[in-house]
Parts: structure tokens; sequence; C-alpha cells
């Protein structure tokens, strides 16, 4: 054998560990990291909120010269249904960050470590739902600025505002399920995409009765819908000025049911799939 | 103290492809065992069935006396896994990867810290530890990599294919780091292609192909089984190369074997130093000018093809062991 200098070094002495980390910190660890990476890459920040905005632009200014929805003007109508899929926009995030770390190892190294698995995805869908929020911020300032006016009270608004949250969490579960089945960052952005007819075929951006009979079921039953109904109810502060016969609890206790069924399938689906690798 | 690693009959099938074939491997505390075979031989596939990310569909696997099928969680205690990646976060620093790792691995804050600062140590890393990982070279975050395999004291360190696509010079620096380590008495277990990786680093060396152990031993056992001594020639031109061929095989114990990239020849013989003299002797009677003649042991490509039949096909061929000096 060949003689190789090895350069005098102390041999490493370091402890074992004596606990374990718990679910909160293994969590928070790797929540801590999705944020950073955000945080930390300037570019992810500017180019997702410009398109959010970008979008807000051409739906307020070019369609929606078109668009007549009777009560309110469409400012008012559009803003609600574009913060909702604005969430859906931003969550897609973590579908190609998911398959991402699949990808480079980064999950191996976390499943090869002592920790709960479930923690490991569950500090996944927590950083990104604090994304979600950040875009959240975003879209609502920008929506502002282009002429929304709440008309409900305060607290109705900030409920609102809250229901998004709950609804990018359930989503996060969806997202990090299409991340870990997708098999590479770029098939997880494809089928990402596939939300996307979802959010036209729903009351996000026009009224459910102005579409064709045979689209009205598909479209007046979907989360997208009932979180844009709710959403919208509380910031008119009465859905019959969004054009809707409900109660406003009514919508919101619907959206909420969709969140919890969202989570109910998808976040199984993503553990069960996690831990077997 | 029972084995580091106790695998019996391992078997795992991905759909059709037989990954593992009824593996069979025992390896005692203090040493670094290499798992050596090309690509799709299953070496990756048992790393993964001892760092618990995959469940062997038969068999049997003890980790540190620990029945890895039956407690995985308590396996994932006392190994340091390095994969094939450097996986580590760009956008982070180098000692906030290893923090996160150490909390992980259930240190407090405070130890994590400082763990992760005698790691960086270790790795050669301490003055780029506050550097975002971005503007690492590959061959450090392959360093870091390790290190943050290591920030919880693992008793068994696994590496698989730890050095693939790094620079001659990353390599080495990284042979060193894993010697170091390997001296302070932590146990290795390392998948490679690279021939001359476990020569450097292990101390016995287990060679893999379609899922099974077809030979083990340490390096110059496994030289020794594959018999002969050879002779290898530079030839100064391609067109020489065939003529030397020609010329060698009387002496030969076997077909002398040609590399044409290399413009090499090989030739096996019986009876060393006699057989290289008349080498000599028969080129000087053609006046074939060469570039270089040695007399050497086997190289581990030509174990493994002695064992098999078959050459190595691994993505990049281990670098040539410098000729013993004639």
């Amino acid at each position: 054998m060949t003689a190789t200098t090895v350069p005098a070094r102390a041999p490493l002495r370091i402890a074992a560990p004596t606990g374990q980390a718990g679910v909160a910190t293994t969590a928070l660890a790797v929540a801590r990291r999705t944020i950073l990476q955000f945080l930390r890459t300037p570019q992810l920040i500017v180019v997702s909120s410009i398109q959010g905005a970008m979008f807000l632009l051409i739906f307020r200014y070019v369609f929606g010269g078109a668009i007549d929805v009777g009560g309110v003007p469409y400012v008012d109508f559009l803003v609600p249904g574009f913060v909702v899929t604005g969430v859906l926009f931003s969550g897609m995030g973590a579908a190609a960050g998911v398959a991402d770390d699949i990808d480079k190892g980064f999950f191996d190294r976390l499943r090869s470590l002592p920790v709960s698995r479930t923690a490991l995805l569950g500090g996944r869908s927590l950083a990104d739902t604090a994304l979600v929020t950040w875009g959240l911020l975003i879209t609502v300032a920008i929506g502002f600025l282009v002429g929304f006016r709440i008309h409900g009270s305060v607290g109705e608004a900030l409920a609102a505002f809250g229901l998004c949250i709950v609804y990018g969490f359930a989503f996060t579960w969806v997202f990090i399920c299409i991340g870990l089945l997708a098999g590479s960052a770029q098939a997880a952005q494809g089928m990402s995409l596939l939300v996307f007819p979802f959010t036209f075929v729903s009351s996000a951006y026009v009224p459910v009765d102005t579409m064709p009979g045979w689209m009205q079921p598909i479209a007046e039953h979907q989360p997208i819908t009932a979180m844009s109904n709710a959403v919208r109810s509380l910031t008119l502060g009465s859905p019959e000025l969004a054009g809707l016969d409900g109660t406003t609890s009514s919508y919101v206790l619907t959206s909420l049911i969709w969140c919890v069924g969202l989570v109910a399938v998808f976040a199984p689906i993503a553990v069960a799939r996690y831990r077997r690798g | 103290m029972p084995p580091i690693i106790e695998a019996r009959g391992l078997t795992k099938r991905f759909g059709k492809v037989q990954a593992l074939d009824g593996l069979d491997l025992v390896a005692e505390p203090g040493q670094v065992v290499a798992v050596l075979g090309p690509n799709g031989a299953g070496k990756t596939t048992f790393v993964r069935s001892v760092a618990t990310l995959l469940v062997p569909d038969a068999g049997t696997l003890h980790v540190a006396g620990i029945d890895a099928l039956a407690d995985p969680r308590a396996v994932r205690r006392v190994i340091g896994l390095a994969g094939q990646y450097a996986a580590v976060e760009e956008a982070m620093t180098g000692r906030e990867n290893l923090e996160m790792v150490a909390r992980l691995f259930g240190h407090d804050r405070r130890t994590a810290r400082s763990n992760a600062d005698a790691v960086l140590d270790q790795i050669d890393l301490a003055s780029e530890g506050s550097r975002l990982v971005r503007t690492y070279s590959g061959g450090m975050r392959r360093r870091l990599d390790l290190g943050a395999s290591l920030v919880g004291a693992p008793r068994l360190l696994l590496l698989d294919e730890p050095t693939t696509g790094l620079d001659p010079r990353s390599r080495v620096e990284l042979w060193d780091a894993i010697r170091a380590l390997v001296d302070a008495g932590t146990d290795v277990l390392l998948t490679t292609q690279y021939l001359e990786e476990a020569d450097q680093l292990a101390g016995r060396v287990v060679i893999v192909d379609k899922g099974a152990v077809i030979a083990d031993g340490t390096p110059s056992e496994l030289k020794t089984q594959a018999g002969r001594d050879v002779v290898s020639i530079h030839a100064r031109t391609l067109e020489d190369l065939d003529r030397i061929a020609v010329l060698l095989a009387p002496i030969g114990a076997e077909e002398p074997r040609l590399d044409r990239p290399t413009r090499s020849v090989a030739v096996p013989v019986d009876g060393g130093t006699a057989k290289l003299a008349e080498a000599v002797r028969l080129l000087d009677q053609a006046s074939i000018e060469i570039d270089d003649l040695a007399l050497r042991r086997p190289t581990l490509d030509e174990v493994f093809l002695a064992l098999t039949g078959e050459p190595i096909a691994g993505d990049a061929p281990a670098p040539d062991p410098a000729p013993a000096p004639v």
C-alpha cells in the first residue's frame, strides 16, 4: 500500500446523544430549514410575489371590465377568490421541494435519523404553511392597492384570513403527497399544475351560475369553490352580495369540512409513503 | 461484543430486479469493511437495508446486536449515513447544517453547537463553517455530508460511494478524513466501485455481484486469490501494442490483456522476475521502445475479472495503481 501522509489531527471525541429529539424539536428543526431556504433565495421571493401581482393585475384590469358580478364591484368579488387560488399557487412549491429532497438524498439523511418520520413531514407542512401565509399577506396587500375593500367587519376579515391559513395547511399535505409520489421535481411541478383547471372551474374568479349547466355541479362541489364562497361571504359581510343564497356560517363550515377531509386523506398517504421509502 | 453487522440471507426484489439474492455478511467491530462491486450489484440496496431505509423481503439483519427489522429506530441511534449525494442544505451554513442534524440526533442546543464545531474542525471546514454551503466546492460538500453523519457520534458509519464524482484531489482529502475517523475507533461500512478506494481504506473487502457475496478477504488475500503476478507494459504507440502482445504471449501463463485507451498490455505470468527479465530481452531483440515496464501484483480489477469472468463495469474506472519500480 502506498504510504499516505495523514495530517496530524486529534481524533474526534464527541459525546453520544443522551436523549432523543421530540416531535416538536424535530418538526421545528426541519421547518426552520425550509424557511431559511426560502428567505435566503431572494429570486424565489421576488418571482413568486411578482407572479401573484401580475395575475391579479390582469384579472383586475384586463378581464375585470368585461365581467359583471351584479351587486359589488368586480375587484371586491375577485380578490377573495384570487387570494384562495394564490394559496394553492404558493403551496405548489412544497411538491417540487419535497421531490427535490428525495432526489438529492436529503430525505434519506433525515429518514436515517432516530426521529419520528411523521414529525419530519409535519415540519415540512408547518414551514410551507408559514410560506403560504407570507404569500397571502402579499396578495392581500396588492389587493388593497388595486382597490379592494372589505364590506364586513374587521373581525370577519381576520377570520377569512385565518381560514385561508387553515386551507393552506390542508393543501400543503396534498402537495407533499404529490412531491413524494412524483419521482422528480419536474414531474412534481407538472402534476401540481393539474390544480390549474380546478382554480378556473370554481367560483374563484366568476360566479358559478354563469357557467354551462353541465359544468356547474363540478364547479359547485370542490374545495376551491367552498373556500372562495366562505372567504367572499366574510369579506363582503354577507353571502347575498356575493350572489350566494346560503349563510356565511354554512360556507365557513363547508370549507372547514373540506380542509379536514383533505388532511384526513392526504396526510396518512404521505406518511405511509414516507415511512416505506 | 456482537458483530457490528450481521446479515443472513438478505433478499430484496424491486419488480423484476433481484437486488439482493441471499446476501450474507458478518462484520466484526473495529474494522473498515468495503463492499465492492459494479453498478447494480446490490451495494446500495444493502447499505439502505442496514440504514433502515428499506426493509428486505427475507433474511435477518442485526446492527450492533439490534434486530434492524424489529427495532429500526434503535438502529438509527447507532448509525450515521453519508450517501451518494451531498445531502446538505445549500441555503444554510456548514455549521447550521451540522447543528440541525445534531439536534435531530437528540443533542440539546449547546451540545449540538459544540459537536458541530468539533466536527467542522475534524473535516477541515472550521474556517468555512459560517459560509453558506451554496459557496462550497463539491469536495467540501461531501466532507460536510460526512460530517453530518458524525455529529451523532455513531458507532457505525455507513458510506455509500462517498467519493463518486469527486476530482482526485478531493477524493484523497475525503479519504484522509475517513482514515482519521477510523483511527478514532468508528466502525465503517463503505461501498465503492473504485478498487483503489477499497484498497486504501478497508481492512476487509467484500466483493458483491448480482446481490450476493462472491469473495471476501483482505485486499492482499483477494489479490492472491486471483493468483498470478502481472508484467505490465505501456507501449509508446498503439501499433506497438499489438506487436508487444504477440511477442510476449509465449511467456504468459494466460492470454495477454490489452487496454487500448491507456496503450497498456498486461501479461499474467508464473515465476515473476525471471519472466520480467525475459520480457525485457524479447522487447530489446525486437527493438521495440516502450514507456514503462513493471512487474506487479494483480489489481482488484483483475481480481474481479478472475472471479466473475467479467470486467467491472463502473462509471469511471479507478486510476491505475502506481507500478512498482523495476
